[in-house]
């Protein structure tokens, strides 16, 4: 054995894992190739999304326990509680809001519905006449490669890394590019590419566009997000874009978003980016003169239902998978140490880890 | 050569000689620096031609380098403080 | 909004305006574009207090008198938004630009390596004091320490002077004998010789190099090492240059070849890649004539002119020499690697030191953890430093290529109707 555990993926969902095993005393071989996945891609935005209860229930669980690391993170994680301000441009949008309002009451989560000019006092960059807004106040944002940098400091006795390509896995063995094989009790996947190791896991690349702007003078307070964004434009299986943008504490803007099903390269695609920006401007309309330094994109690992895959491989005895969270691991990603940890340590969990068994899609795996 | 040209550079009137740099007007009419870096300190204009960005201020509303753009009449230019 | 031209020419110094007069005889729609507001590039710089240079207003002559070139100046490429287009972007408009074939001049930039104080104002590249003092920065009556390598120094220190400056020291960190030697060969290119003649000051110092900038909110004073010797030196400006760095990222995104830090050309100046040249010092540094005899041999060759180019071949080759000469003469001694200190700011853009960089496994893992690089200058300063201190090779680009309007990419794609509005 070469470690308690040996984790595949450093990424933010990785090191959180990583970082729940050695607090139970584990020691963690942690692998990570360096190619960079969403932790390095992603936006960073903490968000408490209700899509469906088990979405809801996973990120409200998950975002208590950032509000317990936020005040030992250091700077470089750049953790700020600024909220989510959901933006409706129409009524149907405002009935939404008001619908989520409602959902995140029931919960006990802070949020208050904004009138139109509240939004505008809120926001005096956003274009005028948009019809209101919902103000989620437990929302944040981080700096994701940073924190999963600083989850491994935390328990440097327990926790080796090792710069490593994984070009097989098998239970609670994995075997590395350069031949030798590895084994521990456990073996977790934590990573997004999962199915260039396990093909018959039910997962797809979502691909994503982000941009940056230069760093100017603070204009933006909350995180930005249009209530478009639920009700239609990502529903759709092809291309959408819809308008989402981060104030980083930098005075920087970072705009999103752009979901792809059918684009496996890495290139930005300027015909999704210029629709991306194009939806942006139509909110912050003053953005159009400012200087974009950078545009990147990303891939989600994206599951049919939209939940991740947590738990034990339906049929690989040894091999546990903390994945598929599209784009929510960076929120969910200290609740999915904490179900994964509790899992393989036999201990209760703090909520109910059902809808996000693997398990669920074992009988669709299996041909009729 | 034509008459001198006048803009504004941080609202202080100059006059300057056609062919003139955003980057000179900026020594002419003060201390030459162009923006606050992140660390607190006053940076000034350093490779002169396009590639290090030190010397972005903006003029008339746009991010522009002060080290490529050379001076028009009416211009308005704003250091970073 | 799309045009098309069929041959683009990227850079308008010396190689690119060659370029476009040699391939102007064809009556091929041909478009030249450069960031700087008019042609000449570096050497030409037009401004202010800049001296006229007979070559450059020959070809700008030219240029003006073929009705079938279009200068585009203050102009940026961008982005690559399809096999042979771009997006430009100028103060007022952003286009797509597509082309038949295209020729890469896009020159070279200063080293900039870091050292203690190098941030303060009054610090700037000795090619950049020469761009600024054309420009009309007032340098009258100024003490004026010029330090770094290469025979760019000597040029910089002469301006200065030329605009009322004194001039305290140049420092050079090549050694007494290379210089030497370099020297001893200079007669076979007789024009350079008299230039060296012409530029020589009796403040040059062989085998010294900048150690720190002092002074409390501007540069005051400089301090150079001199052999074993540490010398103070009170100034009101320090120019600091290590030589120059090919701009090969542009052509290594396009997917030119590139190696030893130089876009890889043939005979004809054709990259590896198809319909795609190179001319000037993006090709390897060589100075003004090498890049002049380029521009024109690619100009012939890119509109088939190939007896033309071909009769170049000879005058490249007498002015490779003199590049070569150069580059073996003013090589940098490794002991400048040890010009930072941990705490001496690395990348400007985000003031990230060095240490938090070197640390680091790579220019990738510094992006991620440090922020080194992340800024608006895309780390094409700290990159470069990066490269000569760490060893890190530079990244490709991505859109935009530099800073630009967020407005203007949504010029990359032909979007208007396609484009969703927001709900109204």
């Amino acid at each position: 054995m070469n470690a308690d555990v040996i984790i595949v993926g450093a990424g933010i969902i990785g090191a959180a894992c990583a970082h729940g095993f050695a607090e139970r005393g584990l020691d963690v071989l942690l692998l990570d190739d360096q190619r960079g996945g969403a932790t390095a891609a992603g936006m960073g935005h903490l968000v408490v999304m209700d899509d469906n209860p088990a979405e809801l229930a996973l990120s409200h669980y998950s975002l208590s326990l950032w509000r317990q690391w936020a005040p030992l993170l250091d700077e470089g994680c750049a953790y700020r509680n600024c909220g989510t301000l959901w933006l409706a441009a129409n009524e149907d949008e405002l009935a939404v809001a008001e619908q989520k309002s409602t959902l995140l009451d029931a919960e006990g989560l802070g949020c208050r519905m904004l009138s139109a000019s509240a939004v505008h006092e809120a926001e005096p960059m956003l274009r005028p006449g948009l019809v209101g807004g919902l103000h989620v106040s437990g929302d944040g944002i981080v700096y994701a490669p940073n924190v999963a940098r600083w989850l491994l400091a935390q328990q440097p006795q327990r926790i080796r890394q090792q710069h490593a390509q994984v070009s097989e896995v098998s239970g609670n063995r994995v075997r590395l590019c350069s031949g030798e094989w590895l084994s521990a009790e456990v073996v977790v996947l934590a990573t997004g590419s999962a199915r260039e190791l396990c093909p018959e896991l039910p997962i797809r690349p979502k691909k994503g566009h982000l941009l940056i702007t230069d760093r100017y003078p603070t204009r933006l307070r909350h995180q930005l997000v249009e209530l478009g964004y639920v009700s239609s434009a990502h529903s759709s299986a092809g291309t959408s874009v819809a308008f989402n943008a981060q104030p980083r504490p930098t005075g920087q803007i970072l705009i999103g978003s752009s979901r792809q099903f059918d684009s496996l390269t890495p290139e930005v695609e300027h015909d999704v980016l210029a629709r991306m920006l194009q939806r942006a401007i139509d909110y912050l309309p003053s953005l159009a003169q400012m200087n974009a330094i950078r545009s990147w994109t990303g891939f989600r690992a994206a599951t049919p239902d939209s939940l991740p895959l947590l738990g034990p491989h339906p049929s690989q005895p040894g091999l546990w998978l903390a994945l598929g969270h599209e784009g929510l691991g960076v929120t969910t990603a200290p609740a999915t140490a904490q179900l994964v940890v509790n899992q393989v340590c036999k201990q209760p969990c703090a909520i109910d880890v059902t809808p996000y068994l693997p398990q669920r899609f074992a009988s669709a795996e299996q041909p009729a | 050569m034509s008459s001198a040209i006048e803009l504004h550079i941080n609202g202080q009137l100059l006059r300057v000689t056609p062919g003139t740099s955003v980057a000179a007007a900026l020594y002419l009419a003060g201390d030459g620096s162009s923006r606050t870096a992140v660390g607190g300190q006053r940076r000034a204009p350093l490779c002169g031609m396009g590639i290090c960005q030190e010397c972005r201020v903006t003029i008339d509303g746009q991010r522009r380098l002060a080290c490529q753009t050379p001076c028009t009449a009416g211009m308005q230019v704003e250091s970073q403080p | 909004m799309k045009r098309d031209v069929d041959l683009l020419i990227l850079g308008a110094g010396p190689a690119g305006m060659a370029a476009a007069v040699a391939a102007s005889a064809s009556g091929q729609r041909i478009a030249l574009v450069d960031d700087n507001p008019a042609t000449g590039g570096q050497i030409w710089r037009a401004g202010a207090q800049a001296p006229r240079y007979p070559a450059a207003e020959n070809l700008r002559a030219q240029l003006a008198a073929a009705k079938n070139v279009e200068c585009f100046t203050a102009t940026r490429v961008i982005a690559q938004t399809g096999a042979h287009e771009l997006l430009l972007e100028n103060p007022l408009h952003s286009w797509r630009i597509g082309y038949t074939q295209l020729i890469l001049c896009t020159g070279a930039r200063e080293v900039l390596l870091p050292f203690p104080g190098w941030t303060l104002p009054g610090v700037t590249g000795a090619g950049g004091l020469q761009a600024l003092i054309k420009g009309g920065v007032p340098v009258r009556g100024e003490r004026v320490v010029v330090a770094g390598s290469g025979p760019l120094l000597l040029a910089s220190a002469a301006s200065a002077k030329a605009a009322g400056a004194r001039i305290e020291c140049i420092a050079e960190q090549a050694s007494l004998a290379s210089l030497a030697a370099f020297a001893l060969q200079l007669p076979r290119w007789p024009g350079k010789l008299r230039q060296a003649i012409e530029l020589f000051d009796r403040h040059y110092q062989p085998h010294s190099h900048v150690v720190e900038a002092l002074g409390d909110g501007r540069v005051q004073a400089v301090r150079i090492r001199r052999g074993s010797r540490l010398v103070e030196i009170p100034c009101d400006r320090l120019a600091c240059g290590f030589g120059l760095r090919a701009n090969t990222e542009l052509a290594q995104t396009l997917g030119c070849a590139i190696e030893a830090q130089a876009v890889v050309v043939d005979n004809l100046q054709r990259t590896s890649l198809a319909g795609h040249f190179a001319a000037g010092e993006c090709t390897g540094i060589g100075g003004n004539e090498l890049a002049q005899v380029e521009g024109a041999i690619a100009g012939f060759a890119a509109v088939g002119l190939l007896a033309e180019a071909q009769a170049l071949t000879a005058r490249r080759r007498h002015w490779q020499r003199f590049a070569d000469l150069l580059k073996r003469h003013f090589a940098l001694d490794p002991e400048l690697k040890s010009l930072p200190t941990a705490d001496t700011v690395l990348c400007r853009c985000e003031d990230v030191p060095y240490g938090a960089v070197a640390q680091q496994a790579s220019w990738r893992q510094a992006k991620l953890h440090s922020r080194c690089g992340m800024g608006a200058c895309q780390g094409r300063v700290c990159g470069t430093a990066a490269e000569v201190l760490l060893g890190w090779p530079t990244p490709t680009l991505r859109a935009p290529f530099v800073p630009a309007r967020v407005d203007s990419l949504l010029h990359a794609a032909a979007l208007s109707s396609a484009a969703p509005t927001a709900v109204e």
